[in-house]
C-alpha cells in the first residue's frame, strides 16, 4: 500500500496539567488512537471524533477538534474532495461510508412551518385534554358495513385485514443484528414493547432470546434472506420485504465474515465466519408482479399478516409506490435518500435517490389520485430528526415514521460514522464483546423509551396548537403546513402552499 | 329620589339599550330590578358593582354577570353559556339548568344553579385574597369539570338522577391543582383528569360545605336533609406540579 | 392547482325545526329564531333551507343557481336543457329592499334526468349520481355559476345580508315547510360571495354550521379520493360531502355517519363491550381521514329527517327542545324561545352525541 498523506482529519489535544495518567481514554478509545510512553500520546490520524475519549477522561483533560491544518482555499476543491483522491489515489478502492449522506442538500424539512390556531378556531391543551397518537398500520376496506341487530347493538360485518397497532406514530427502523449488536437489538425492542410502538429487525433475522418481544416487532426479510424460516415470519406482527435502503438504493450489502461469530450465525444460520452477502436484487423479484408472488408466499406462510415492502425514495417513487400497492403490500415503507446505513459506498449514499419530503408527498398524491391511499399505510424514513420533522412528514401524509440514527443517536451514538469498521466505540455498531458491553441494554431502552415519550409529548403540542386532537386529523393535512424559501415547483411537488398565502 | 324597585320591560329589546337602561336605572336608586320577556339578551349585569338585585323570568343571552362584581342576579329560568365569566363578587341564581363554560376564572362570589350545568364549568376557579368563588348544581354536569381550577368550591348535587344518566362527564378535574370538588354520588375512576385524586370527607369538608348548601337550599326551597341523605365524594389535586419530566432542560 | 386555495373562515349561528308529522311550518318562525341570532352573524351571510316547499314538483329535482352573469346563465342552461326535462323555469321569487340591492342572477329549474343523454354510454350513473355530477360540473367549469340547491322538494336561499334580510329579499313568508333550517354566518374576510352562505347543500342535503373545522385540509383530500370536488373552500362543504359519502355512497346510518364525524375517543373505545369495540375501532380505522376535528355544531337535514351533532369535545354550542310534534335545534336556547316559550323538554346534546330525528313513518 503507498503511503498515506493525507492529513488527519482531527487533532487530539490533551491537557497535560490535567491528565492524571489513569490511562482511562486508552481503555476507551476503539480505534487506537492512544498509546502510553510515560504519558498519554494520541495518534492523531486515528481519530473519528467518537468522542467516547473524551466523556469518559474523569478530568474533562481530552478535546477533539477539527484540524486546522492549512489547506489553500478553494470553494470548489473542497479538503474533502482532495482528501478523498488522496485516500483513492493510494488504496485504489470505492470510499466507503457510514449513517446518511452527510453533504450540504437542501433540508426541506427546514423550510416548511406548521400551523396554530387564533380565534377562529381553539387551540387545544394537550396536557389537560384527550390528545390521541395512536395509529393503526395496515389494509383498510374503502368503506364498512355494519347491521343493527334485533336488541339494536350495531355488528359489523366488514373483516379487516390484521392492522398494527402503535400508541406513537414512530418506529424504529431496520437495524440488522449483524451491524449492530445483540444488547441494540434488545434495547430496540424493550423500548418498543414499553412505548407501544414496533421495532424492525433489518434483515439479520431475530435472535432467538427475542422472540418473546413479538408483538413489537416487524421481522425483515432482504435479499439475503439471512436468518428467514417459517417461525421467524411469524414471530413478529408484521413481515417487511426489503427492496431497498435510502442510502444505497440498488445496491447490495455485505456484512465481513470476521463479524458473524455465534450468535450472529445462529441468528442468520450461516457458518461462522463466512461473509454474509445480500444480493442487489431479490432474485425472485425482477418484476412487480414477481413481487406480489412474494408478497402473498409470505402471507400464505403467516396467516395473512400485514406486509411491508420498504423501498429507497428514488425518480420514480410514486408509481413505484402505485405498483407495490396493487400488489397487495399493506405498507409502504419509504426510506428518503439521507437515510442510515452501516456501509454504503459514499458515492451512492451521497449521490443517489431523492429526499424523502418530496418522495413522501409524491406517493401520498399518487395514491390518492387513483383511490388506494386506504389500502396501504406510509412509513416515512430518511433522516427524520425530530419530532417536528415527525409532524412534518405526518401532515405530508405518512401514516408512521420510522428513525434509525436518531434511535442509535440516544443510545449514544456520536454520528462519526465509522459504522463500516466494526469498531463503534458506543457498543452500537460492533460485534467486539468487549465493545457490545458498553450498552447496557435496560439503560438504552430508557433512553429510547425517553425518547419516544418527549416527541410524543412534543406531537401532542403541536397538534394542540393545530386545534386536533387525533393524529388522523392531522396527518395528510397538509393545509396546516406552509413553505419558506421553496421555489414554486418544489411547492407544487409538496402540496403546500408558501407562507402568507 | 327614585324607587328603589323598577320593573324594565325587556321584550325584543337589543342587548345593548336594555343594559343601559340597567344601569341606568341602578345610578338612579334602584336596588331592585324586574326584567320581563328577557330572552336571548346579552351581558345582562356584565361589570356592575353595585349591590342591587336583578330578577327575570327569561332565558338570558350568553356572557350573563360577566365581570360582574357585586349584584344578585336571579334567573326564574334556564341560562345560557358563558355565565359568570370571571365574576369577582356577587350571585347569581339559576331555576333552571345552566350551559357551558359556567364561572370560567371565576374569583369571586356564587353561582347556584338548579339543574344541570354544561361542559367546562368552572375553568381554572381561583381565588385571591378574601374571595373565594363556590359553584353549587343540583343536577349533572358534562365533560371538564372543575378543568384547570385552581381555588374555591366546585359542587355537584345530582339531585333527581336517575341511574342511566352518568352524573358526571370526563376528565373531571383535569388540570385541577387547586381548591376541592365535592360531589354527591360517586365519580369512576376512568372519568377522572390525570391530576385529581377521590378522598372521603373529613370534620373540615362538612364544616366548609354546610353553611354553602344551607344558603343554597335557601334559595330554592330545598330541605338540607334531603340534600345530605347521599355520600358526598371530595376530589382534591394529588400534587401541585402534576407536570413533572415534561420539559428537558 | 389543488392545493393552492384560500380557506373560507367563518363562525356562526344556526336553527332548525322540524315537524316530525310532517306539518307544515311557517318561514316565520324559523325567521324569528335565526333573527334573535344576528349576534352571532356579521351580515355576510345568511340563508334558510326548506323541505316540503315545492308540493307541486316534488318528484322534480330542484335546483336553485346563482349566476354572476347572463352568459353563465346560457352556459348552465344549455347543458340543463341538454341532460334533462326541465318542467318548469323561473327567476326564484325576490324583492326589492333597503337591506339588499346588489345581489346575483337568481333560478331555479324544475328537472328530471333525460334517460337517453349524451354521456350515457360513458358512464353508468344512477339519476342522484348524475345530479351530483351536474353540480359539481356547473360549479367547477361554469365560470359565475354557482348552484344553491338540488334535491326535490326543497330549496335553499341565501345571500350576503343578516339571514333575517335574505328572507325578507326572497319573501320567505310565501313558503311552508316541514323542515327548516336557518343560519347566520360570521366569515372572516370580507368579500361577501352569495354562494358562500350556509346551507350548503347536494341533493336533498343541507348543512348549517357553526364553528372552523381544524382538520379541513385532509377531510378535502379525502374527499378528492373519492371524486368530489371541494370548489367552495368551506367547511360545510365537505361536511355535505362527507354525509353524502357516508351514507348515500357506503350505506352507513347516519347515526354510524356521526360516529365517524365526530368519533369516540379510544380511551372509551377500549372500555366498550366487544362488538361495539369493534365497530369504532373500525370506524376509526376506515374513516379517520373523514373525522371532523375541532370545534363544530351542525344541523344536517335532508327529505326525512334533522339531524343535530356537535364535536368530540364541544367547543361549539347546541340546544335542542321539543314540543308537540316539532324538535328545535338552536346554537343559543332563546332561538327556540322565540316560537316556543314553553317547551316540554330543553337540553344539551352531548359531545359527538347527534340528535337524530326522523318523520313519522308514512309521513311525507
Amino acid at each position: 500500500m503507498l503511503k498515506n498523506t493525507t492529513p488527519p482529519e482531527f487533532k487530539v489535544k490533551i491537557d497535560y496539567q490535567r491528565c492524571r495518567r489513569c490511562k482511562r481514554c486508552l481503555q476507551n478509545c476503539s480505534f487506537g488512537v492512544y498509546s502510553f510512553a510515560d504519558r498519554v500520546v494520541p495518534d492523531h490520524s486515528k481519530c473519528v471524533a467518537c468522542q467516547r475519549c473524551v466523556g469518559y477522561c474523569p478530568e474533562s483533560a481530552i478535546e477533539v477538534i477539527p484540524n486546522p491544518a492549512a489547506f489553500k482555499y478553494s470553494s470548489n476543491w473542497t479538503p474533502e474532495h482532495r482528501k478523498n483522491i488522496w485516500k483513492q489515489s493510494e488504496q485504489g478502492g470505492m470510499l466507503l461510508a457510514g449513517m446518511g449522506c452527510d453533504l450540504p442538500y437542501p433540508i426541506l424539512f427546514d423550510s416548511m412551518l406548521l400551523d396554530a390556531c387564533q380565534v377562529t378556531n381553539p387551540s387545544i391543551d394537550p396536557l389537560r385534554e384527550p390528545m390521541e397518537l395512536r395509529t393503526y398500520l395496515g389494509r383498510k376496506p374503502d368503506s364498512l358495513q355494519v347491521e343493527t341487530t334485533k336488541d339494536g347493538k350495531l355488528k359489523s360485518k366488514t373483516h379487516i385485514e390484521q392492522q398494527i397497532k402503535l400508541e406513537v406514530p414512530i418506529i424504529f427502523a431496520p437495524m440488522s443484528y449483524g451491524a449492530v449488536s445483540l444488547n441494540t437489538h434488545k434495547a430496540l425492542m424493550m423500548a418498543a414493547k414499553e412505548v407501544g410502538t414496533v421495532m424492525n429487525t433489518g434483515e439479520g433475522g431475530l435472535h432467538k432470546d427475542l422472540y418473546a418481544y413479538g408483538d413489537n416487532i416487524i421481522v425483515q426479510v432482504a435479499s439475503g434472506r439471512f436468518g428467514v424460516h417459517a417461525e421467524y415470519l411469524n414471530a413478529g406482527v408484521a413481515v417487511d420485504i426489503k427492496i431497498g435502503q435510502g442510502a444505497k438504493p440498488g445496491i447490495g450489502g455485505h456484512l465481513p465474515g470476521e463479524k458473524i461469530g455465534m450468535e450472529i450465525s445462529k441468528t442468520r444460520m450461516i457458518p461462522i465466519g463466512s461473509d454474509a452477502l445480500s444480493p442487489a436484487p431479490h432474485h425472485d423479484i425482477y418484476s412487480i408482479e414477481d413481487l406480489r408472488q412474494l408478497i402473498y408466499a409470505i402471507k400464505e406462510a403467516t396467516n395473512y399478516k400485514p406486509v411491508s415492502v420498504k423501498i429507497a425514495a428514488v425518480h420514480n417513487v410514486a408509481s413505484i409506490a402505485s405498483g407495490i400497492v396493487r400488489a397487495g403490500a399493506d405498507i409502504v415503507y419509504l426510506d428518503g435518500f439521507r437515510g442510515g446505513t452501516g456501509a454504503a459506498p459514499t458515492v451512492i449514499r451521497n449521490h443517489v435517490g431523492i429526499p424523502i419530503e418530496l418522495a413522501l408527498a409524491a406517493v401520498d398524491d399518487r395514491l390518492r389520485q387513483e383511490g388506494i391511499r386506504n389500502q396501504a399505510s406510509i412509513i416515512a424514513a430518511g433522516s427524520i430528526r425530530s419530532s417536528a420533522d415527525a409532524a412534518k412528514a405526518i401532515a405530508l401524509g405518512a401514516d408512521a415514521v420510522a428513525i434509525g440514527t436518531a434511535a442509535l443517536v440516544a443510545l449514544g451514538c456520536r454520528v462519526c460514522q465509522m459504522c463500516y469498521t466494526g469498531k463503534c466505540a458506543w457498543g452500537i455498531c460492533t460485534q467486539k464483546p468487549e465493545l457490545t458491553a458498553r450498552l447496557d441494554p435496560e439503560e438504552g431502552a430508557e433512553r429510547l423509551t425517553n425518547l419516544l415519550r418527549a416527541w410524543a409529548l412534543e406531537i401532542k403540542e403541536m397538534l394542540g396548537s393545530l386545534g386536533v386532537n387525533a393524529i388522523e386529523s392531522f396527518r395528510g393535512s397538509r393545509e396546516r403546513l406552509r413553505g419558506v424559501g421553496l421555489d414554486k415547483q418544489t411547492l407544487d411537488i409538496l402540496g403546500i402552499k408558501p407562507a402568507g398565502r | 329620589m327614585s324607587k328603589q324597585k323598577v320593573k324594565i320591560k325587556a321584550d325584543a329589546v337589543y342587548y345593548r339599550q336594555l343594559n343601559e337602561q340597567i344601569r341606568k336605572s341602578i345610578a338612579d336608586g334602584a336596588t331592585e330590578i324586574e326584567l320581563t320577556g328577557v330572552n336571548g339578551q346579552r351581558y345582562i349585569g356584565d361589570g356592575l358593582h353595585d349591590r342591587v338585585k336583578i330578577i327575570m323570568d327569561g332565558v338570558p343571552g350568553n356572557d350573563v354577570a360577566a365581570f360582574m362584581n357585586g349584584p344578585t342576579i336571579v334567573i326564574k329560568n334556564n341560562s345560557q353559556d358563558g355565565t359568570g365569566n370571571t365574576m369577582n363578587d356577587g350571585k347569581v341564581v339559576i331555576h333552571g339548568h345552566a350551559g357551558d363554560v359556567l364561572g370560567y376564572g371565576m374569583r369571586g362570589g356564587k353561582l347556584h344553579i338548579l339543574g344541570d350545568v354544561g361542559y367546562r364549568v368552572g375553568i381554572h376557579m381561583k381565588s385571591y385574597k378574601d374571595k373565594v368563588p363556590t359553584i353549587i348544581a343540583g343536577g349533572k354536569a358534562g365533560d371538564f369539570f372543575g378543568e384547570y381550577m385552581a381555588c374555591g368550591n366546585l359542587i355537584l348535587l345530582g339531585l333527581n338522577n336517575t341511574a342511566d344518566e352518568p352524573l358526571i362527564g370526563n376528565y373531571t378535574g383535569t388540570g385541577m391543582h387547586g381548591g376541592v370538588i365535592y360531589i354527591r354520588g360517586e365519580v369512576e375512576a376512568h372519568q377522572l383528569g390525570a391530576e385529581v385524586g377521590v378522598k372521603e370527607l373529613d370534620a373540615e369538608d362538612h364544616k366548609r360545605l354546610k353553611p354553602l348548601l344551607e344558603e343554597y337550599c335557601a334559595d330554592f326551597g330545598l330541605e338540607l336533609d334531603k340534600v345530605m341523605d347521599k355520600p358526598f365524594i371530595k376530589l382534591i389535586p394529588i400534587s401541585h406540579r402534576p407536570y413533572g419530566r415534561l420539559y428537558a432542560y | 392547482m389543488n392545493h393552492l386555495y384560500q380557506k373560507d373562515i367563518s363562525g356562526c349561528g344556526l336553527s332548525g325545526i322540524i315537524s316530525t308529522t310532517g306539518k307544515l311550518i311557517p318561514a316565520e318562525d324559523i325567521i324569528k329564531t335565526i333573527r334573535i341570532q344576528n349576534e352571532r352573524g356579521n351580515g355576510l351571510g345568511g340563508g334558510f333551507a326548506g323541505y316540503g316547499i315545492y308540493p307541486e314538483y316534488k318528484d322534480y329535482y330542484a335546483v336553485h343557481i346563482m349566476f354572476d352573469h347572463e352568459q353563465a346563465k346560457e352556459d348552465a342552461e344549455d347543458y340543463i336543457e341538454n341532460n334533462y326535462i326541465v318542467a318548469r323555469k323561473e327567476r326564484i321569487p325576490h324583492r326589492r329592499t333597503s337591506a339588499i340591492t346588489v345581489h346575483p342572477l337568481l333560478w331555479r329549474y324544475f328537472v328530471k334526468v333525460r334517460t337517453e343523454r349524451p354521456d350515457l354510454e360513458l358512464e353508468d350513473l344512477n339519476k342522484d349520481d348524475f345530479v351530483v355530477k351536474t353540480v359539481m360540473k356547473i360549479n367547477s367549469e361554469i365560470d359565475g355559476a354557482y348552484v344553491f340547491s338540488s334535491g326535490k322538494n326543497m330549496g335553499a336561499f341565501k345571500g350576503v345580508g343578516f339571514a333575517d334580510e335574505i328572507a325578507d329579499f326572497f319573501m320567505l313568508e310565501q313558503y311552508q315547510a316541514y323542515i327548516w333550517t336557518a343560519h347566520n354566518r360570521f366569515p372572516t374576510n370580507t368579500q361577501g360571495w352569495w354562494g358562500g352562505a350556509h346551507p350548503f347543500t347536494l341533493l336533498d342535503w343541507s348543512i348549517v354550521h357553526n364553528g372552523e373545522i381544524s382538520s379541513y385540509g385532509i377531510n378535502k383530500r379525502y374527499l378528492e379520493m373519492f371524486r368530489y370536488k371541494c370548489t367552495l373552500l368551506t367547511d360545510t362543504e365537505v361536511v355535505a360531502y362527507l354525509f353524502d359519502l357516508l351514507i348515500r355512497k357506503h350505506g352507513l346510518s347516519a347515526k354510524l355517519a356521526c360516529m365517524a364525524l365526530a368519533a369516540p375517543f379510544w380511551k372509551d373505545i377500549d372500555r366498550m363491550p366487544e362488538d361495539e369495540r369493534q365497530v369504532a375501532r373500525q370506524i376509526r380505522q376506515v374513516y379517520g381521514p373523514a373525522m371532523l376535528n375541532g370545534p363544530f355544531s351542525i344541523l344536517f337535514a335532508h327529505s326525512r329527517g334533522l339531524i343535530g351533532l356537535n364535536d368530540r369535545i364541544k367547543l361549539r354550542p347546541l340546544i335542542v327542545a321539543t314540543k308537540d310534534d316539532r324538535t328545535y335545534m338552536a346554537s343559543e336556547e332563546s332561538a327556540i324561545r322565540t316560537v316556543c316559550t314553553k317547551p316540554d323538554r330543553v337540553w344539551a346534546p352531548r359531545a359527538g352525541e347527534p340528535v337524530i330525528v326522523e318523520l313519522d313513518a308514512g309521513v311525507a
